[in-house]
């Protein structure tokens, strides 16, 4: 596992895009090899978002061959009910790039048979080729998509009840009324997000400091479901200064200090390096015109 | 501007990125998405087709608002339609140059407007005003015709011809008669103390033609009769009507009548800053300023040069922004564009620029019960509309069905 840990939020935002336009583009997608994208909602990833819209603009990236799979939806919400995830996708990122509509996937909440829905999605990402970079938020419970704690480590794509704790956190988005949140979701388990050929997590925020400690400081544990990516192949955490309140000095240094081990013994196959390096030399840039 | 193409589709979705929408009364962020010429909601495209832009435009930071929509002009360009149509061919000839004309001001749809004139030059007149949809090659689109006259009040005739005048005493049949035909009239601007009991203005707008009450010495009551039966618009306010008086408001009254309940009556209003004193247009703007329309009444002259004209039987004369009958200081008409009847009123008035181009814009759309498809970027609504640079107030191209019709000249 990489940690990256960056000054602010919007240092998250800068360089997850950043390297999801990197891999997009290393990947070489064509019509016949699709590059599979897992992506979050939820207010840590809007900056990416952003910045991608940005990339894009700047002609660095197309998302022609891109394919997506978001992590999770509400179940009964109308699609175009402003916290919906399709409109949340849609407004934020989908509207402003050349993605066709075809090949973005977000769980249908609304669709008659719920359980079908959510094999037939598990059935959607193997016939894409897996999903090659996942890219997931986590929320203060350490949850990864809807998966809340006591959630199967091993669970896959399926319908959901949401704890007390999701609803009254959420009600906030629908008028302060508990009675207006939907009660169920759908989402990929931390089976599903497992099996991504690599996992890029965001975190930002000190209400996620102890979440992340738990992920990283601590074993596997189906109470912070995050954690369990400790025993994925490829994952990559990045996460802001105040994100890392609740770690020790020790696990902060540990993972500073490999951002130059990195560099040096990474340069072929490492791309993160390469990407944070052109990133901090932009900061130093910009922080000395400023 | 710069396009790309990611995706083949048998439909033409167009966005107008990097650009200000002006949309629900407010000025933001957005895109704007059009397909097959109307203004869409790209979410459901999206969604339910499946289907994304084959088109991206980008506009530079520019604010895109609806095209204008003039509800009372008479001509322009040297072109009078009272006077200048005869058949199919001088109709066909005046209304493109006059269409394609006022294009350059931002105007997207529009209703020529003729004066009082005899029945049988309405006759030879009104089958040519047909209504037709905007293009490059035909201008501004053409609502129908808007007919000023001749049931009006000699005592407010202003410029109409006074033989011509005709009292409501005929009822509705007789004023069929008089147009020939109702097909291509979309506005009769009429006295209503002609018809006190308000019925020939309810035949008339069970018809789906809009009565306009103007030319007038009506008083409150008559106004409110005609409103209550009907009316929905007041024609040039302030020019052509009694004057206030506070025993007797007249049909200004209606500005602030409480008899009208939730009905609207919308007012046609000439911000050229010579037909209406500014602080005159100040007093409609702060009275009742969601029923403001702002209209040119502009004359042949409008986009001459100063000099003598003839307005039909008339000889007219064009001095700076002023017009006048050759020999006297009786105004005939304005000759100020509607786009600058915009930037007047934001003077004027002291209105913002979203209030000032829903004047004219939105407001004469729900003067004529079309706001679902003009006089807004709503969804459903035809893209016609015009890009500005908000900073200098500058008009930079006319669009209609998501078609450029018009492009500032460079430099």
């Amino acid at each position: 596992m990489r940690l990256i840990i960056l000054e602010d939020d919007d240092g998250v935002g800068d360089w997850s895009a950043k390297y999801v336009v990197k891999r997009i583009n290393e990947f070489k997608p064509t019509k016949d090899r699709y590059f599979v994208l897992g992506l979050p909602t939820g207010g840590t990833p809007l900056k990416m978002y952003k910045a991608l819209i940005q990339h894009y603009k700047a002609g660095k990236v197309s998302f022609k061959y891109v394919k997506t799979f978001n992590m999770d939806e509400y179940v009964g919400l109308p699609r175009d009910h402003p916290e919906s995830y399709h409109h949340y996708m849609f407004n934020s990122f989908f509207k402003h790039i050349d993605i066709a509509p075809g090949n973005v996937n977000i769980l249908d909440g609304n669709a008659p048979d719920l359980a079908q829905e959510c094999l037939d999605y598990e059935q959607k990402i193997e016939e894409a080729g897996g999903i090659e970079l996942f890219i997931g938020g986590i929320g203060p419970d350490g949850h990864i998509a809807f998966n809340e704690p006591g959630s199967s480590l091993v669970s896959k794509t399926r319908v959901k009840t949401l704890n007390q704790e999701t609803i009254l956190a959420n009600a906030r988005f629908f008028g302060g009324d508990m009675n207006l949140v939907p009660k169920q979701a759908l989402t990929v388990g931390v089976g599903t997000v497992m099996a991504a050929k690599e996992v890029m997590v965001l975190i930002t925020g000190a209400h996620k400091a102890l979440a992340l400690s738990k992920a990283i400081e601590e074993g596997i544990n189906h109470m912070w479901t995050v954690s369990a990516l400790q025993q994925h192949p490829r994952t990559i955490m990045v996460c802001d200064e105040p994100a890392t309140l609740e770690l020790r000095v020790k696990t902060v240094k540990y993972f500073k200090s490999l951002w130059e081990v990195h560099q040096d013994l990474t340069k072929e196959d490492d791309t993160a390096s390469t990407v944070y390096s052109e990133y901090q030399i932009e900061r130093k840039i910009s922080q000395s015109n400023e | 501007m710069t396009g790309r193409r990611p995706q083949a589709t048998s439909t033409s979705v167009t966005v107008f990125r990097n650009c200000m929408l002006l949309r629900n009364h407010e000025i933001r962020r957005e895109d704007l998405w059009v397909r097959d010429g109307i203004i869409i909601d790209p979410e459901p495209l999206f969604f339910d087709e499946q289907v994304g832009w084959n088109q991206e435009i980008d506009c530079g930071g520019v604010l895109i608002a609806p095209g204008l929509i003039d509800l009372q002009i008479n001509g322009g360009f040297g072109v009078d339609f009272s006077y200048a149509i005869n058949d199919q061919a001088s109709a066909q000839e005046s209304l493109v140059k006059v269409a394609k004309g006022i294009l350059a001001h931002g105007v997207t749809s529009f209703c020529p407007t003729i004066v009082t004139s005899s029945q049988d030059k309405y006759h030879a007149i009104l089958p040519w005003i047909t209504p037709t949809p905007g293009s490059a090659e035909t201008g501004a689109e053409i609502l129908g015709a808007h007919v000023e006259g001749p049931f009006i009040a000699v005592a407010k005739k202003g410029a109409h011809t006074e033989e011509y005048i005709r009292d409501l005493s005929g009822g509705s049949e007789a004023v069929e008669a008089m147009y020939g035909s109702l097909n291509n009239v979309r506005i009769i601007t009429l006295a209503p103390e002609h018809d006190p009991t308000g019925q020939v203005v309810r035949e008339l707008c069970a018809k789906g033609i809009s009565v306009s009450m103007g030319h007038s010495s009506a008083n409150l009551t008559h106004g409110e009769t005609a409103a209550l039966n009907g009316a929905t618009l007041i024609t040039h306010l302030f020019n052509a009507m009694s004057a206030f008086h506070h025993r007797d408001p007249g049909l200004l009254g209606l500005l602030t009548s409480k008899m009208l309940h939730d009905k609207s009556v919308y007012y046609g209003i000439i911000a050229d800053g010579i037909h209406t004193h500014p602080a005159a247009l100040r007093m409609a703007y702060r009275t009742n300023f969601p029923a403001m329309c702002l209209v040119t009444d502009a004359i042949c002259a409008m986009g001459l040069e100063d000099g003598t004209y003839h307005l039909g039987p008339q000889s007219i004369t064009v001095e700076g922004q002023r017009a006048v009958i050759t020999g006297t200081d009786t105004l005939c008409g304005a000759i100020a564009t509607l786009f600058r009847a915009v930037q007047k009123l934001i003077k004027g008035a002291r209105c913002s620029i979203v209030e000032a181009l829903e004047a004219a814009s939105l407001h004469p759309a729900e003067a004529l019960g079309i706001q679902r498809k003009k006089g807004s970027l709503d969804f459903g609504c035809d893209a016609d509309f015009i890009m500005i640079n908000v900073d200098e107030m500058d008009l930079l191209s006319t669009w209609i069905g998501g078609k450029r019709v018009y492009k500032k000249p460079e430099g």
